[in-house]
């Protein structure tokens, strides 16, 4: 890690800032719509990644993950809305809503410890859909979450008096309210991958692969499998916790729709399509997961009048075929995910033998 | 206590659905260690395929019951071809894949069949065709229907067949092997790629058979429909302890129970803060209580954390 400044390592990095800031801009010529998607998928290489602690680091699969999203995107929504008449500042609600989601990492983590793979993917599958269950129906005898209806009018994210919703002039310049959250996303995004980054090859990230590859070796040679396992669920919890926040005060609308298994299974697929526990991997698969149905949605329509001269079946249901058709295929013919880790690709081919 | 019965039997015709269903996931898990994800949108095929074939022999002036068996066994064999295709096409190739792989495969044809369902059949609810006549009975004083006995009567003979298949016949006994042990299977001249057709098609009529049973117990049908269905089955196939039959079996009838009195029960007892919409929190809620207690289900073999 030392001399990891070289010259050409500082081009690169100059260069892909100002690829990165440039983005949104260039983006923003074919319409606010595609900034739009492009925050999305940000936002989910932010929550792939938090997935990817737990799945791909400490090797537990996940398949609730959506419910620690709603829980951060239900804290910012409730603390930030006329829904109570809260508007706390962002500095406030963002910790509330990550430690919200954090206790339930917990929550749901303690008590699945002893469970082997298959089962925790139950148990969290479960645990996923009774916090949707339960947000559906918080709205009686007192009226918490407001029930299918949602919660709107949600606060945007705001820095003393500067907004991120709506135009602002900057330079002259007017910058719209999906731009200013681009930039907001990619810092978060940049942090979150720092984070992994430098999880994966410090004493705790080797731990959690120890874990991953033999669980009874790992408590053999003394780490506290029971602690660790905890701490992963705990932090990938957090980072969906902020991705929700940051999606409430995006949308500006919450409703327990937008938290559905679906959802957790998209996040999964996004690590493991990309390729598990690799950072590179795992983004490129959230990337590609969120932008491919949004491509699909504006491609399918016309290409089908294109090829037949008229509208055969519903895009809409076309769009998924094909894009449930690229999930196949591409665990058909990568099976180790579009950009696995180099030691995962070894490992594959020796096995293979 | 007339509740109490009432909601006893409408478990039991509930749970025996879930226990054909949870039946299917159960058989493919304990041969190849495989979430057969699609498997609750086989068992929606199986549903509509009956309805379109039943409904239009009912057309042609067919009478109820013909009409019935007809669309019964078309859906069994659709769906039957459709397990052994996912199989082929789908899983055979991931055999060797890592463990993840199979899974993501599995979601994607899940999509794939829900929305060529939609393509099919549309987006509406369907009414499921009047195949068997309406004959309620009364007994002290609970309620139940012919098609509720016709349900769990046939449910459980089915279940009893397959039980005298997987330990009577010699397929069974490949089947059980294969669980064991694929590698050793095969040297004993097992061959591995039959048998696990031969569960993903097994698995799958079986499925089709609860497809028809929840179309003509619900009268109602949707391309969206085997998604909670496929869920709730799961639950109860890991309840019982998954790759286990008998679990799957009993898994699926004690949720359905679970269920049914929860949902008859849950606003007397939380004195109406929690009211009946919070039905489907029960399954997942006993699930991991029991999973808390009994780490590989209710009646999962005690395996060590290496099986």
């Amino acid at each position: 890690m030392k001399n990891w400044l070289t010259p050409k390592s500082t081009a690169g990095i100059m260069l892909i800032a100002v690829a990165l800031a440039a983005l949104p801009f260039v983006v923003g010529m074919a319409g606010q719509a595609w900034v739009r998607i492009l925050n999305f998928a940000i936002l989910y290489v932010f929550l792939a990644l938090g997935l990817n602690i737990v799945v791909g680091f400490a090797g537990l699969l996940d398949l609730g993950y959506i419910a620690f999203y709603a829980v951060g995107a239900y804290a910012w929504a409730l603390l930030a809305s006329p829904h109570f008449g809260l508007h706390w500042s962002i500095w406030a609600i963002l910790p509330i809503g990550a430690s919200c989601a954090c206790i339930a990492g917990i929550v749901l983590g303690s008590p699945t410890l002893k469970l082997r793979g298959d089962y925790l993917a139950i148990v969290t599958l479960g645990f996923g859909e009774i916090v949707r269950i339960f947000l559906n129906n918080l709205n009686a005898p007192f009226n918490i979450t407001n029930g299918p209806q949602g919660i709107t009018l949600i606060d945007p994210v705001s820095f003393g008096g500067f907004k991120l919703s709506g135009f602002t002039p900057i330079f002259g310049f007017p910058v719209s309210g999906p731009q200013k959250y681009y930039f907001l996303l990619v810092a978060l995004a940049i942090l979150v991958i720092i984070i992994n980054l430098r999880l994966q090859h410090s004493r705790i990230g080797r731990a959690w692969q120890a874990i991953r590859e033999d669980e009874i070796a790992a408590k053999a040679v003394g780490i506290d499998t029971r602690n660790l396992k905890l701490l992963a669920f705990a932090m990938g919890a957090s980072f969906g916790g902020i991705a929700g926040g940051i999606f409430a005060a995006m949308q500006g609308f919450v409703s327990p729709e937008s938290f559905s298994l679906i959802e957790s299974v998209m996040i999964l697929a996004m690590v493991v399509l990309g390729g598990m526990g690799h950072i590179p991997g795992v983004i490129l698969g959230a990337v590609l997961l969120t932008i491919l149905p949004e491509a699909l949605r504006y491609g399918v329509g016309p290409i089908q009048k294109l090829l037949f001269g008229k509208q055969l079946v519903d895009p809409e249901s076309l769009r998924m075929l094909v894009f449930g058709l690229a999930l196949v295929l591409v665990m058909r013919f990568k099976p180790a995910g579009l950009w696995p880790a180099p030691e995962r690709k070894r490992e594959l081919a020796e096995g293979a033998k | 206590m007339d509740i109490f019965l009432q909601q006893i039997i409408n478990g039991l015709v509930q749970g025996s659905i879930y226990a054909l269903v949870a039946l299917g996931y159960t058989m493919v898990y304990g041969i190849m260690g495989l979430i057969n994800f699609a498997h609750g949108e086989v068992v929606m095929i199986g549903t509509l395929v009956t309805i379109t074939v039943a409904g239009s022999l009912l057309k042609a002036g067919m009478p109820a019951l013909l009409a019935g068996l007809g669309g019964l066994s078309a859906s069994v064999l659709v769906c039957m071809a459709l397990g052994w295709g996912l199989e082929r096409i789908a899983y055979r190739p991931l055999r060797n894949a890592p463990r993840l792989t199979p899974l993501i495969t599995a979601i994607g044809m899940s999509i794939i069949l829900q929305n060529l369902a939609m393509m099919i059949w549309g987006r509406n609810y369907l009414t499921f065709p009047a195949l068997l006549p309406k004959i309620d009975f009364e007994v002290a004083g609970v309620n139940f229907s012919a098609i509720q006995i016709i349900i769990v009567l046939v449910s459980a003979t089915t279940m009893g067949g397959l039980l005298l298949l997987v330990y009577r016949t010699k397929l069974g006994m490949a089947m059980r092997a294969t669980a064991q042990n694929p590698a050793i299977a095969s040297l004993m001249g097992v061959n591995i790629n039959r048998v696990i057709a031969a569960a993903f098609i097994i698995g799958s009529a079986l499925g089709a058979l609860a497809g028809v049973m929840v179309g003509s117990y619900y009268e109602i049908a949707h391309y969206q429909m085997g998604f909670m269905l496929g869920l709730k089955a799961f639950t109860a196939a890991v309840l019982g302890g998954i790759g286990n039959l008998a679990g799957a079996m009993l898994g699926g009838v004690l949720l359905g129970i679970i269920e049914a009195l929860g949902a008859g029960y849950i606003g007397d007892l939380t004195g109406g803060f929690l009211g009946s919409h919070y039905q489907d929190i029960f399954a997942f809620v006993v699930l991991i209580i029991v999973l808390m207690f009994k780490p590989s289900g209710l009646f999962g073999e005690k395996t060590g954390e290496r099986a």
